[in-house]
């Protein structure tokens, strides 16, 4: 369907924007105020959704965010595209600082950074049609392009591989994969050059997931648009990423390479994650065994994290050193270049399996022991 | 139409051992739109201490079948063919009263959102000792107690100070294992888990799916384990049936299924699906198109608009002629088992990288 249109070509980029990253947030912190009392109601405590985020991203680079919920992936996708501001540190977009620009400095800006919403049913206006949907951007920031808008949207409709015809249709004929394709093309209306998709295909069908995951990296890679990818989904952030960053309670706790991460993981966190993932073993006895990591309870809650490292409290190597110290995120020896890792005690890097699995949870190692026994 | 509606082949007479057996199932919804026939012609067998895993996409019938089994639907809309036997007891035919005294004692579910299936007004402890008290007769402090021995088995720290809480003060694992601890208190024989875990993390996951594996090997519980997702199948179940569009396309065992696939919607769904060791040279290949409305399915198989395989059949057998499924291993496709044996090894599995 839409494997073989050509696509527009991707803008040229600047010399000087070539040398710093398009992206860059340093110290990114923000709190929600927590309110509580009577008669007076005062700020009581604060959830610190994002404690303190350094990263970058390169143009054209598609860079991973993967967490379980509450880890604040998603905070952090809305505070780069700033539909929230930071409460401390910042955003620096090709040089210019945005962190906490108004709306009048943002307008340029926002024309250039992009988001695509996980649920294609409520990010649609339902009672637009997929038509003014999609020129909606382009009407606001006032750009007419060749041959008139209504061509250009024609034209987006068919790179997302919808029918063109369905210009004057409503969201509500559409099905969920074609929602996310109307997304995606609202995305492209005004040639974006970072894209964040703060979990875009995990309202999907399996078989349809696919057919989005490949539209976006179609776009991703010939386009030449930057994406932060944000998702829960491990397998399907590897697929999508060169670079990914492993977030846990407001921080990112590991960052590298793609390989880096899913083979080499240092953290305790992004062993005990990968080794969660359920799998598909195709044959029998092919390739090495996975090892097997169960931890005890949930997150803990994000108005008061626990001291020091953040993951302690489930980690089977929390020491009084992790309680006291928070570990700063660095490249450990052996690690590859740009392969930080935010951990005292770290881990071998390799996921094969131990000779003791590490069952934390005490209701299955009391089973376990009970039918070993 | 020149559909050939007959029963998915000729199913093999239930077992001494086969405890639950669904026979030629047809549920049917009637609808402004018209009647939709969300389950059509299903047929499948679960033993004892068993794992059935049912894998499908949404509309797909998994969930249907499994209301239908518990008497869940709702009686005024819904029409109902076939058989269900437990134990050879049809329960079809049960009147609601029959089916009270089965619910919750000898068969149990587990829904996939704790929060909506919990009531808010009630304790968790009480929640979990009602059935009990109700089924088997039990005191209110007797079936208090066992609540919180259930609760210290599926591993709520503090049982039983946490007994006294509410749904809203639990986390989301924690409820999902206050719903296992209120299936299992009248110790099951069948327990339908509907997606128990898609609304939670990975980590957690992993815990409720190892929790819930280990307390079937305890209890001796037969499960049907329903889910979207071929990676959580492989971990949980012991057979899988394959739906699409209200029918069951492939079945067999899980390592027959995963490893030869013999179906091009199962090939599909592998094909789609990343995994944490595929090539990352090649792209995902997708299954194209979209599922179909069952206001009006597809003649033949229903799975031929989206096949890439059909013109690999002589004449127009997957328009005209429904392909039927058999008792054990097989799968409803018009290709030849050897063919498509060939198929997956030449041309499927290599792209599964």
């Amino acid at each position: 369907m839409t494997e073989d249109l050509v696509l527009p070509t991707p803008r040229e980029t600047d010399g000087d924007a070539a040398s710093q990253p398009l992206l860059k947030v340093s110290g990114l912190v923000k709190h929600f105020p927590v309110k509580g009392g009577f008669p007076i109601r005062r700020t009581v405590g604060a959830v610190q959704a994002v404690d303190g985020l350094d990263f970058q991203v390169a143009e054209g680079e598609s860079f991973g965010l993967v967490g379980e919920s509450g880890c604040g992936k998603s905070t952090t996708g809305r505070l780069i595209t700033r539909l929230l501001e930071p409460t401390r540190g910042t955003i620096t977009y090709r040089g210019r600082d945005i962190s906490h620009a108004n709306r009048k400095q943002l307008a340029p800006i926002r024309s250039e950074i992009q988001m695509i919403f996980q649920d294609p049913y409520s990010s649609l206006n339902p009672r637009q049609t997929v038509g003014k949907i999609i020129s909606g951007p382009m009407e606001i920031n006032g750009i007419d392009p060749e041959g008139g808008r209504e061509k250009r949207v024609r034209e987006l409709l068919e790179i997302v591989g919808l029918n063109p015809e369905h210009y004057n249709r409503f969201p509500h004929e559409f099905s969920g994969g074609q929602r996310q394709r109307i997304g995606v093309a609202r995305a492209l209306a005004l040639e974006p050059r970072l894209i964040v998709a703060d979990e875009p295909v995990s309202a999907l069908d399996v078989s349809i997931q696919a057919q989005v995951v490949n539209l976006l990296q179609k776009v991703q890679r010939e386009l030449g648009i930057a994406f932060v990818f944000i998702a829960h989904d491990l397998a399907v952030v590897r697929h999508f990423s060169q670079r990914v960053a492993v977030m846990y309670l407001g921080k990112i706790i590991e960052v590298g390479d793609r390989d880096s991460i899913y083979t080499r993981p240092r953290h305790p966190y992004t062993h005990a994650l990968l080794s969660a993932v359920p799998e598909v073993t195709l044959t029998e006895g092919e390739g090495q065994q996975r090892e097997r990591i169960r931890l005890a309870g949930d997150v803990p809650s994000p108005i008061s994290p626990p001291s020091g490292c953040r993951f302690r409290t489930r980690c089977w190597k929390a020491q009084d050193k992790c309680a006291a110290e928070e570990p700063p995120l660095i490249r450990l020896s052996g690690n590859r270049d740009g392969h930080l890792t935010a951990c005292h005690f770290p881990e071998e890097p390799t996921i094969e399996a131990r000779e003791e699995d590490i069952v934390l949870d005490p209701a299955l190692a009391a089973l376990e022991e009970d039918q070993a026994g | 139409m020149t559909t050939v509606t007959k029963a998915e082949g000729a199913p093999a007479p239930a077992g001494p051992d086969g405890f639950l057996s669904v026979r030629d199932l047809q549920v049917t919804f009637s609808t402004e739109d018209g009647p939709v026939k969300a389950v059509d012609g299903l047929s499948f067998d679960l033993h004892r201490g068993k794992t059935l895993g049912i894998v499908g996409e949404s509309g797909s019938g998994k969930s249907v079948t499994n209301l239908t089994i518990l008497g869940l639907h709702d009686p005024v809309y819904t029409t109902i063919d076939g058989e269900i036997l437990l134990e050879g007891k049809e329960l079809i035919t049960a009147t609601e009263k029959e089916m009270e005294k089965l619910r919750g004692n000898r068969m149990a579910m587990i829904f996939q959102d704790p929060l909506t299936a919990l009531s808010p007004f009630y304790t968790i402890g009480r929640q979990i000792a009602e059935p009990y008290m109700k089924h088997t007769g039990a005191s209110k402090r007797a079936a208090w107690e066992r609540a919180v021995e259930m609760l210290a088995k599926v591993g709520i720290p503090n049982p039983k100070e946490r007994a006294r809480d509410y749904p809203h003060q639990f986390s989301g694992g924690m409820r999902q294992r206050a719903m296992i601890a209120m299936a299992l208190v009248c110790d099951p024989d069948l327990l339908i888990a509907d997606e128990p875990t898609t609304a939670l993390d990975v980590t957690v996951q992993a815990q409720i799916l190892d929790l819930l594996k280990d307390l079937q090997r305890e209890f001796g519980t037969a499960i049907v384990f329903i889910t979207h997702d071929l990676g959580v199948i492989a971990d949980m179940a012991d057979d899988i049936m394959v739906m699409y569009a209200g029918r069951a396309v492939e079945r067999g065992t899980v390592d027959e299924v995963l490893s030869a696939p013999l179906h091009p919607y199962t090939w599909g769904l592998l094909n789609s699906m990343p995994r944490l060791d595929s090539d990352l040279g090649t792209p995902l290949s997708p299954i194209p198109g979209t599922p179909p409305s069952l206001l009006t399915p597809p003649t033949g198989c229903r799975f031929h608009p989206r096949c890439s395989f059909r013109d690999r059949v002589e004449g127009d057998r997957c328009v005209t002629e429904r392909p039927l499924l058999g008792p054990d291993r097989s799968s409803a496709c018009h290709l030849s088992t050897e063919r498509k044996r060939t198929i997956f090894i030449e041309e499927i599995r290599p792209r599964l990288g």
